[in-house]
């Protein structure tokens, strides 16, 4: 069994004194002093990116870990779009299952605000199929046509999808790390100019700098010395086509509905044991829909579901979702998003969470999603 | 004691309004004026550029002093639009002004803080016993590229100060420069508008150096923001002069009649010291002005002036010029700036 025994984050937000490797520096150092290891007892590394392609022409980015980590092991770089983060974490875990006694660093990070805007957005849209970049769709755009089509499918209004951005401004109030700690109203999402159509920026997560780390072992010996660990009892990476056209439907991510229904196979727990989630809000509808195809809400009621605000902090004791403050409100330093979910997790399953912590949460979810929906993973902790 | 003996000031006719320009993008008006504080700003005509305005600035304040123009051995003309790549303002500028050829000139260029800068030299100069008499001009036809948030800010005007050794209207009791390499605003050679970093042109870089260049004029003269009468920030927008003077201490009584951004918009190189056209219209003979310019790339000068008696004598109407105005629509704007 996979045990993950120490996470670390940077501070999300406008870094722009600090570049890419100053904050993957920042990350690393940071694990490792957290979980009392050196840099000659990682065995290997995985790190999550997209943009420094083809935002900054660095690419070969393990060799540059090689140099600030100061080792000659394998490191491996895992890119898928806004689930790089994601899929670097399940690299790793696979990596664990087929090699006993190794410990593994998890490493993702991103740099997003240096750029204009114009070459931000561009290199976002390299997640997305070539038909659609060159209709001029962007995701806001892609988001924005998933919305519409739920909103008028199950008559919820730009309200329902309000309460969203509500809900994670508010635990992002309650993180230190969070790009945004600013709590909002249903109002100020109603009010904020649109994005595309329903979207507003309110319902849109931030372009943000910022780098997450965790570190994952099978070593026996080394798990027993860590004061805090979790065991990752599912890690399930799944893909879907990455056009929107090519879906069959609007109104659900396919990848998230069978990476969700594999893990809790495997994980061998039921839906109602999960009691703390980070999901994937890179729009508010995208969290609406997340939680209905991860099976926590039945498809079509997530409208109704996110007004009544239970999976907020604070009200009640069901399932609290994104305590981070998701992405709209922690903010998405893509590559780094996928890591600080399941870092959260490890926080409220360890009792490290602070003002935000979720009392008696024996299991947690991470779930994060490339492009539109064409990759999902879904990682489920147990304390 | 070196000072400002005369000034002078130009603003075109010409208006946009926030809503027009809003109004154009689908942008709801309402959020712009409340995000950027501008009413609406002034734009120059199409046949005018930054060198005509500064002439008439120029020309306004040589006009009101009996001052032998051969003895302006100092011409210096800051601008981020002068006319010319290569080729000089300032020594058109003292052609047209009757300057005998016995004059030092340059352009300076920092931004919006070019013109503050040209003030620091030329006083020095002044100092040095190389001229009795020194001109400085700031003077700019702002450019933004459509649809960018520039377009509601970018305005024209010019802001001309004759310094000298007496009579002076403001004495230059002393000034701070703080500079370092922030790449917030720019626009490379050949490039029509400028470029720049979004948010990162506010807290490193505007309030940074603004912060620093004060408090070191404050530390330097043992003047606080209390014993100003005054405070003239550089306006890129109606937000920043205010949060900066709160942060600094100042009271908005204080910087409420430099605010001239509310109504002109940011004439660059002219911004900061249209603030103190402004303000001379109100100030009393030993008054305290705390006059800031910040120019992108980035760096702020600020100064500490007292105003002596000669301003009841010399004191220019600024509130009547620039009710003399005539509001435009939006392809009227495009035509005078030149972009259709």
């Amino acid at each position: 069994m996979s045990k993950l025994i120490g996470y670390y984050t940077t501070q999300f937000g406008e870094l722009w004194e600090k570049s890419l490797f100053d904050l993957v520096e920042e990350a690393i150092s940071g694990v490792l002093k957290q979980t009392s290891l050196s840099n000659k007892q990682i065995d290997a590394v995985f790190f999550g990116n997209m943009l420094a392609g083809v935002l900054e022409n660095n690419l070969h980015s393990p060799s540059k870990i090689a140099e600030i980590l100061k080792v000659n092991i394998p490191i491996y770089r895992a890119e898928a779009a806004c689930a790089s983060g994601g899929a670097a974490f399940n690299l790793a875990k696979t990596y664990l299952d087929s090699n006993s006694n190794k410990n593994v660093l998890v490493v993702g990070a991103e740099k997003m605000t240096d750029y204009s805007p114009e070459e931000t957005i561009t290199g976002l849209s390299a997640a997305s199929s070539g038909e659609e970049q060159e209709a001029g769709l962007t995701f806001p755009g892609l988001y924005g046509m998933m919305a519409n089509y739920y909103l008028e499918k199950y008559h919820y209004t730009e309200e329902n999808l309000a309460y969203v951005s509500v809900k994670n401004h508010f635990h992002g109030s309650l993180n230190s790390k969070a790009h945004f700690r600013k709590k909002i109203t249903v109002k100020d999402v109603l009010s904020s100019p649109y994005v595309a159509y329903p979207l507003k920026v309110l319902d849109s997560s931030p372009i943000s700098d910022g780098a997450s780390a965790v570190i994952l072992t099978n070593n026996r010996d080394l798990i027993k010395k860590q004061k805090n660990s979790v065991s990752v009892i599912a890690s399930e990476l799944v893909t879907d086509t990455i056009s929107l056209k090519e879906r069959k439907k609007m109104d659900e991510i396919l990848a998230t509905k069978n990476a969700a229904d594999i893990a809790f196979e495997k994980a061998k727990i039921s839906r109602k044991d999960i009691k703390v989630a980070e999901v994937h809000d890179c729009f508010s509808i995208a969290e609406i829909l997340a939680m209905e195809d991860l099976g926590f809400w039945e498809k079509g009621t997530g409208g109704n579901k996110i007004t009544e605000l239970s999976t907020m902090f604070g009200n009640g004791d069901s399932l609290i979702v994104n305590t981070s403050g998701g992405l709209k409100a922690a903010g998405h330093p893509v590559g780094a998003t996928g890591i600080k979910q399941i870092g959260e997790i490890f926080l409220q399953l360890t009792g490290q969470a602070e003002k935000r912590q979720v009392k008696n949460a024996k299991y947690g979810l991470a779930h994060n999603v490339g492009g539109s929906g064409g990759t999902a993973v879904v990682t489920i902790l147990s304390s | 004691m070196i000072g400002v003996i005369s000034y002078g000031f130009y603003i075109p006719k010409y208006r946009i309004k926030t809503e027009v320009i809003a109004n154009v993008w689908g942008k709801n008006p309402e959020d712009v004026k409340k995000s950027l504080m501008i009413e609406e700003k002034a734009v120059s005509g199409i046949d005018e550029d930054s060198l005509t305005m500064a002439f008439e600035s120029a020309f306004s304040a040589l006009s009101t002093v009996a001052v032998d123009r051969n003895k302006i051995k100092v011409v210096l003309f800051g601008s981020e639009t002068h006319p010319y790549a290569v080729n000089p303002a300032s020594t058109i500028l003292a052609e047209f002004l009757g300057i005998e050829k016995n004059y030092l000139a340059y352009d300076t260029e920092f931004a919006c803080k070019a013109a503050t800068g040209a003030l620091i030299s030329a006083q020095a100069l002044i100092k040095s016993g190389y001229s009795d008499y020194a001109l400085i001009t700031g003077s700019d036809k702002g450019m933004g590229k459509t649809h960018d948030v520039l377009e509601y800010t970018a305005a024209s005007g010019s802001v001309s100060l004759l310094l000298g050794k007496d009579d002076l209207i403001l004495e230059i009791l002393d000034f701070e420069s703080f500079s370092s390499d922030t790449p917030d605003f720019w626009r490379r050679e050949g490039i029509r508008y400028p470029s720049h970093g979004g948010r990162f042109t506010g807290k490193p870089s505007y309030f940074y150096h603004i912060k620093e260049s004060a408090r070191s004029l404050f530390k330097k003269t043992g003047l606080l923001p209390k014993d100003f009468s005054f405070a003239v920030f550089h306006m890129p927008n109606g937000k920043f002069p205010v949060q900066v003077a709160k942060s600094l201490g100042f009271l908005p009584a204080q910087i409420k009649d430099s605010l001239t951004v509310n109504y002109l918009g940011n004439s660059y190189t002219a911004s900061a010291l249209m603030g103190l056209m402004a303000v001379l219209e109100k100030a009393k003979p030993d008054d305290l002005i705390f006059l800031c310019s910040y120019g992108s790339g980035a760096g702020s000068d600020s100064f500490a002036l007292k105003v002596t008696k000669n301003i009841l004598k010399k004191r220019k109407e600024f509130t009547k010029i620039i009710k003399d105005k005539k509001n435009i629509d939006y392809p009227t704007y495009l035509k005078f700036m030149e972009m259709i």
